[in-house]
């Protein structure tokens, strides 16, 4: 296969922001009711990147982390587990102990995550650092500096690099939407890391807000749709930061089941990035159950 | 390629409107002069749910003396209390009626959807907020019309006929009697026979907002209804919004007498789709254009004109989107496409999509399950289509679309406008100066930039040509309702 540069990738179409904003208000009309809001919520569990990205992150804060990863709520039966937990690249060792063999995965940020202000070499080093202590997932930045300063062809190529120093491990990128400013560079974005090799594309650090709008979320996913259609190929995404309630993860979930369809509606091709997600899926699994809303005390925070 | 994880499907679980917060009687009689009478042929037809084919309620059928009794109730009100009144106490009674549709507005909703076959969401969101709002806009004009006329003394005309269709029925009553009061007319109207309800319901607030007798007269019935309307002689204006074989008739019934008129009739508008236009976005202009309220709508942009280049493009995914558009019963939160109005409409639409067949145009439907009874019809779009055919020139009114290809600016403008109505265009390009050289040139009532069925009270709505005369809404909605001296 001819190997793909910048030059050579589709031109991104336009997007129209109010009408992006229309067709989102549609997918949050959608009625998500009784057995459908039950499977639902389940799903939102078991794609859920539970997350702790803090400078003041301890071995201790992800060792507890990790074991509510496996363990969301033991006294309800027939949880899913999350699908991994995302944790800084020094901690990804402790999470590999933690977890050994769990089916819960380990992503590691990196490229000098959040804000990739480094140079190409120390991402790399970065990244199989991450590897090498055992994460299965890479979760990237982009250099949006770069970015909007129009050197695309600079951020293609820094994606491509960091795809190889990946090796098995699955690459999600981060466009980090909110300093992109609008939905025409978020396509753009998710175009260059698309063809780049991006396993998965993600909104946000969570570091700055806006984070994963509707907006930007439905942008991305059409970028998917389209080089699906183009290729064959399923791209996986990950909104990431401002989703903390169930009724937008659901929202969420409607967009990709509408855009991209039921084979995407797994934890292998879609993930919530949240840290506060999870016991409010789980009050509102418990209310579907119980009838009532349980206070925030009976969910455990880890 | 990765390893792909067992999936499963996840399926909407029906999430039905409630329906046992309204109030149907099971008989309507005629709302004239403030009260309930029956009609003097002694006749009821039936109304019927077009969603499954069930009875909800006997609707009166009126003859000529029952809507001679009406106009001479409307005529009376005019000449004794309406015409007199204060502007500012009109537009009190109008606000009023506003606000009671908007704390009725669920069931108002419900029943839109119930007797019309349309979706909960599009009567919920669309149809009885802007029915609303078109009242209360109205209402704000009531004591300020020497505003809206510099320089001009305004008079009433004084008992407007007014004969709405059943594609909107609750919204058409807003539109023409909000400006009718406000400017001081007196109102006689009839609803269409398949969807009168919202009418009469709307009778029940008017009667409860205490607006004086006869001001507001809602006479039931069929085109004999309508043609003892249209020929009374007591009638000042006759405002009629349907189809265009009717409003002839009209034209013709009326010709020679000092009766007023606004038409506002039938459609095939263009939407048309350059190849810079944020595509995505195009795409979901057409859906929101053809299949909005099932296609009943005077306005859709039945005819699409896509630049060659995107073309396949564009077609693959409008059927993607097609794809996941629900249809079923319309009071299914979800659902996006809900039962074709009445039988004889379905018939109609049928009727079309053969002949579309039959001229070799190629048929593209989703593969939906449609409800067992009730009349419903998938969204159907019809490629290879030429302007010469039959599909591309008359309005089917339902969720049909024939899509053309251009290759230039001044094609599309030509083809666009060949046809003998111009009602809407939807234009949909990334440049301003596009849309302005277009909108300039195409002999349309409205034309949409990025983006298409976007309705406002305050902005005015009408035809060229074959789809009608004369403005509603907005400022220039006044006008049809109005002397100036």
């Amino acid at each position: 296969m001819e190997p793909i540069s910048f030059l050579n990738i589709p031109t991104s179409p336009s997007i129209d922001k109010v009408g992006v904003e229309e067709r989102v208000a549609r997918f949050q009309t959608r009625s998500i009711k009784n057995e459908s809001k039950r499977q639902g919520l389940k799903m939102v569990l078991s794609m859920i990147d539970l997350t702790t990205l803090e400078g003041k992150d301890t071995p201790g804060k992800v060792k507890q982390m990790c074991y509510k990863a496996q363990h969301l709520h033991d006294l309800h039966p027939g949880l899913p587990t999350v699908a991994a937990v995302c944790v800084y690249p020094s901690m990804v060792a402790v999470a590999r102990k933690e977890l050994k063999n769990a089916s819960v995965k380990i992503a590691s940020v990196s490229t000098v995550f959040p804000a990739g202000q480094a140079p190409l070499e120390v991402k790399i080093t970065d990244t199989k650092f991450a590897v090498d202590a055992g994460a299965d997932e890479i979760d990237m930045v982009i250099s949006r500096g770069k970015f909007l300063s129009g050197e695309y062809n600079f951020v293609f190529d820094e994606i491509a690099a960091i795809k190889e120093a990946c090796g098995k491990a699955r690459l999600k990128v981060i466009l980090e939407t909110g300093e992109l400013a609008t939905l025409d560079n978020v396509r753009k974005a998710s175009d260059i890391a698309i063809y780049a090799g991006a396993d998965f594309i993600k909104t946000s650090t969570g570091k700055i807000q806006p984070a994963a709008t509707m907006q930007v979320t439905y942008t991305m996913l059409m970028a998917i749709r389209d080089y699906f259609d183009e290729t064959g190929i399923m791209i996986g995404m990950k909104p990431a930061g401002g989703i903390s309630t169930s009724k937008l993860a659901l929202h969420n979930l409607v967009m990709v089941k509408e855009i991209l369809g039921d084979a995407w509606l797994n934890n292998h091709w879609f993930r919530f990035g949240a840290s506060s997600l999870a016991n409010d899926v789980l009050m509102q699994i418990m209310k579907t159950e119980t009838g009532v809303y349980q206070s925030s005390d009976y969910f455990t925070i880890d | 390629m990765a390893k792909q994880n067992k999936t499963e499907s996840w399926e909407y679980a029906p999430s039905l409107e409630g329906t046992s917060h309204i109030q149907l009687k099971k008989k309507y009689d005629l709302f004239i002069d403030g009260k309930w009478v029956k009609p003097t042929s002694g006749k009821y037809f039936s109304s019927i749910n077009p969603a499954n084919e069930e009875l909800l309620a006997e609707v009166a059928h009126a003859n000529e003396a029952d809507v001679d009794l009406a106009v001479k109730a409307a005529r009376k009100a005019y000449n004794n209390v309406w015409s007199k009144m204060a502007p500012l106490e009109r537009a009190k009674y109008i606000y009023r009626i506003a606000r009671l549709m908007q704390e009725r507005a669920r069931e108002f909703a419900v029943i839109e959807s119930l007797d019309a076959g349309k979706t909960i969401r599009e009567s919920r969101d669309i149809d009885v907020p802007l029915a609303c709002n078109h009242f209360f806009y109205y209402a704000g004009w009531a004591d300020k019309l020497e505003y809206a006329f510099p320089n001009r003394k305004v008079e009433s005309l004084g008992v407007a006929g007014q004969i709405i269709p059943w594609n909107f029925p609750l919204l058409m009553a807003a539109w023409k009697i909000a400006p009718a009061l406000a400017t001081g007319n007196t109102v006689v109207l009839k609803p269409a026979e398949t969807t009168s309800l919202t009418a009469l319901k709307l009778a029940e607030i008017i009667e409860e907002s205490g607006l004086p007798a006869g001001v507001v007269n809602i006479v039931t019935g069929y085109g004999d209804t309508g043609a003892a309307i249209v020929n009374h002689p007591d009638v000042n204006k006759i405002a009629f919004t349907g189809s265009t074989a009717v409003g002839k008739i009209i034209q013709k019934a009326i010709a020679g007498t000092t009766k007023k008129s606004t038409l506002e009739l039938g459609g095939k508008s263009a939407n048309i789709i350059f190849d810079d236009a944020p595509i995505d976005q195009a795409v979901e202009g057409i859906v929101n254009g053809i299949f909005f309220n099932q296609g009943h709508v005077c306005c859709a942009g039945s005819r699409l004109f896509v630049q060659e280049n995107i073309a396949d493009k564009v077609i693959r995914k409008l059927k993607q989107r097609m794809e996941s558009l629900y249809v079923g019963n319309p009071l299914d939160k979800n659902t996006d496409i809900g039962a074709i109005n009445s039988k004889e409409q379905l018939e109609t639409i049928n009727k079309y999509i053969q002949i579309g067949k039959n001229e070799g145009a190629e048929i593209y439907q989703t593969k939906c399950d449609l409800p067992k009874k009730g009349y419903y019809c998938p969204p159907t779009i019809f490629t290879n289509v030429a302007q010469s055919n039959i599909i591309a020139q008359e309005e089917i009114f339902g969720p049909v679309l024939t899509i053309q290809t251009f290759r230039t600016v001044d094609e599309v403008i030509q083809k666009a406008n060949n046809s003998p109505y111009g009602l809407a265009a939807g234009v949909w390009t990334d440049k301003g100066s596009r849309i302005f050289n277009l909108t300039t040139k195409l002999r349309a009532g409205v034309v949409w930039a990025n983006t298409y069925n976007k309705f406002d009270p305050t902005s005015p709505f009408g035809g060229y040509k074959e789809s009608g005369f004369g403005r509603e809404g907005g400022l220039h909605g006044l006008n049809a309702y109005v002397k100036l001296n």
